[in-house]
């Protein structure tokens, strides 16, 4: 089987990540909740995994550094807890509907949504968030890598933007997290939500947000906290003021390993690695008859996520088929992002996303060119 | 044509759950079928649908009753 959805999640990982985990559930107890050793234990890790993603994000305070299930709690504990009716927000077409429907939710008790379109590539305007601003714009939500399209967002631009205008700026890190450089700091975002088990090669079942020192959220969850416990509201500090319930620490340990691993290995190999598998993906498909490419393939920052049809097939035809007949793991539909397949113009049949991994072999690209060349051949018949 | 058309039974679901239900349900009673990609003729989007030969249909529906499944659509389909 050779496996071309990394952007779903990373099901190749380095095996220190299940030992990890394995160990931890036979070495620690409940994170916070106690003193004695096993609970020490597994608060230790949970702490060390804080300090790890805090140095990969560019945080300046582990202790801001909250954990969720995934991505899609952090984008809720980060959108409703920022904003609220009467408030204005500006996010982009690129958007999962992780940021897209908490959003959607809030506009019907009151906030008020621009989202910036993007072009048939995939592309935003950036003079389009000064165009949007409103006398109530609070915030800006954004990606930092489309998950269809693998087209980037330059975070530093829309963070001089956000705080020309002293607006919060959530940024979506999901796709890119452990992958591209994501710098809470340089880049000025008020909370960056990532998950644990794409770019970062944890389990699935963590996730988290890292909140700027300046940042105020309202909880989205409140609950068990290991601290305060006679008092009737939920505490408010960091970490524990965002993480109501028992943390994931077996899964955190595995987070842990992964983030470990990623800068042993060092980031930025792992991503030129698995973009140079993209690329020749890329060379290999564009020119085959029938085949439409969409994104901006050629742009030199983006992530190694490449979408395609083939002909007028049905997407999900040609996925089933490259499973089936070839092995080969894709993802069809709509990757929960409307609004992109809208801009591209694949909302009746979606795409075909092949993602990849630094761990997938050339080998294994060959034989996806081959297949999809395979496909396109019996479209097109000579 | 990427593969050669056939007449299929095919089943949507409102949820991924009830077609993993049905899945379950449907191999214990021996049926044949697999889980697909939902057809675009069908949906747009994503989710899983049910594919099986056309003459499982009435098994099929027992299936589905006895499962206290309720799906979206059950279509005979040249996929």
């Amino acid at each position: 089987m050779i496996y071309l959805d990394a952007a779903a999640t990373s099901f190749l990982k380095p095996p220190c990540v299940a030992q990890a985990v394995v160990d931890a559930m036979h070495t620690v107890g409940s994170p916070g909740r106690g003193a004695h050793p096993l609970t020490l234990a597994a608060s230790r890790t949970v702490w060390a995994c804080r300090e790890a993603v805090a140095e990969l994000l560019g945080a300046t305070d582990p202790a801001r550094v909250c954990f969720t299930p995934n991505s899609t709690v952090a984008l809720n504990t980060a959108i409703c807890g920022l904003y609220g009716p009467g408030d204005h927000v500006i996010t982009t077409a690129l958007e999962h509907n992780s940021v897209l429907r908490p959003l959607y939710r809030l506009e019907e008790q009151g906030l008020e949504v621009t989202i910036l379109s993007a072009d048939e590539t995939g592309n935003i305007d950036y003079g389009d968030f000064t165009r949007a601003l409103r006398p109530n714009t609070r915030g800006v939500v954004c990606t930092h890598a489309s998950n269809v399209t693998g087209n980037t967002l330059d975070l530093g631009r829309i963070g001089a933007f956000c705080r020309a205008h002293g607006l919060t700026f959530v940024v979506d890190a999901s796709q890119s997290a452990g992958v591209l450089d994501v710098n809470q700091q340089a880049v000025g975002a008020s909370v960056v939500c990532f998950t644990g088990h794409k770019g970062l090669l944890g389990p699935q079942g963590t996730g988290g947000l890292s909140v700027a020192p300046d940042v105020t959220l309202r909880p989205f969850v409140v609950g068990g906290s290991g601290v305060h416990s006679y008092d009737r509201r939920h505490p408010q500090d960091l970490p524990e003021g965002l993480e109501a319930g028992t943390l994931n620490a077996h899964g955190l340990a595995g987070l842990l390993a992964g983030i470990t691993y990623v800068k042993e290995q060092g980031r930025e190999n792992l991503y030129r690695k698995e973009m140079e598998l993209a690329r020749t993906f890329v060379n290999g498909v564009r020119d085959l008859p029938g085949v439409t490419l969409y994104g901006d393939v050629d742009a030199p920052h983006r992530t190694a996520v490449v979408s395609l049809n083939l002909g007028e097939e049905d997407a999900g035809a040609v996925a089933d088929v490259l499973a089936q007949e070839f092995g080969i793991c894709t993802r069809a539909g709509a990757h929960c992002a409307p609004l992109i397949h809208e801009a591209l113009g694949t909302s009746a049949r979606g795409a075909v996303r092949f993602s990849f991994s630094h761990l997938n072999t050339p080998q294994e690209v060959a034989q996806a060119v081959d297949a999809v060349a395979d496909l396109a051949r019996r479209l097109s018949p000579i | 044509m990427l593969r050669k058309p056939q007449l299929r039974l095919v089943i949507t679901f409102h949820t991924t759950a009830e077609a993993l239900k049905t899945e379950k349900l449907a191999r214990e009673q021996g049926l044949e079928g697999r889980l697909i990609p939902v057809p675009q003729v069908l949906s747009a989007g994503c989710g899983l649908a049910w594919s099986a030969p056309p003459e499982t249909q009435a098994a099929m529906e027992t299936v589905l009753e006895r499962g206290n499944i309720h799906p979206q659509q059950i279509i005979q389909l040249t996929i």
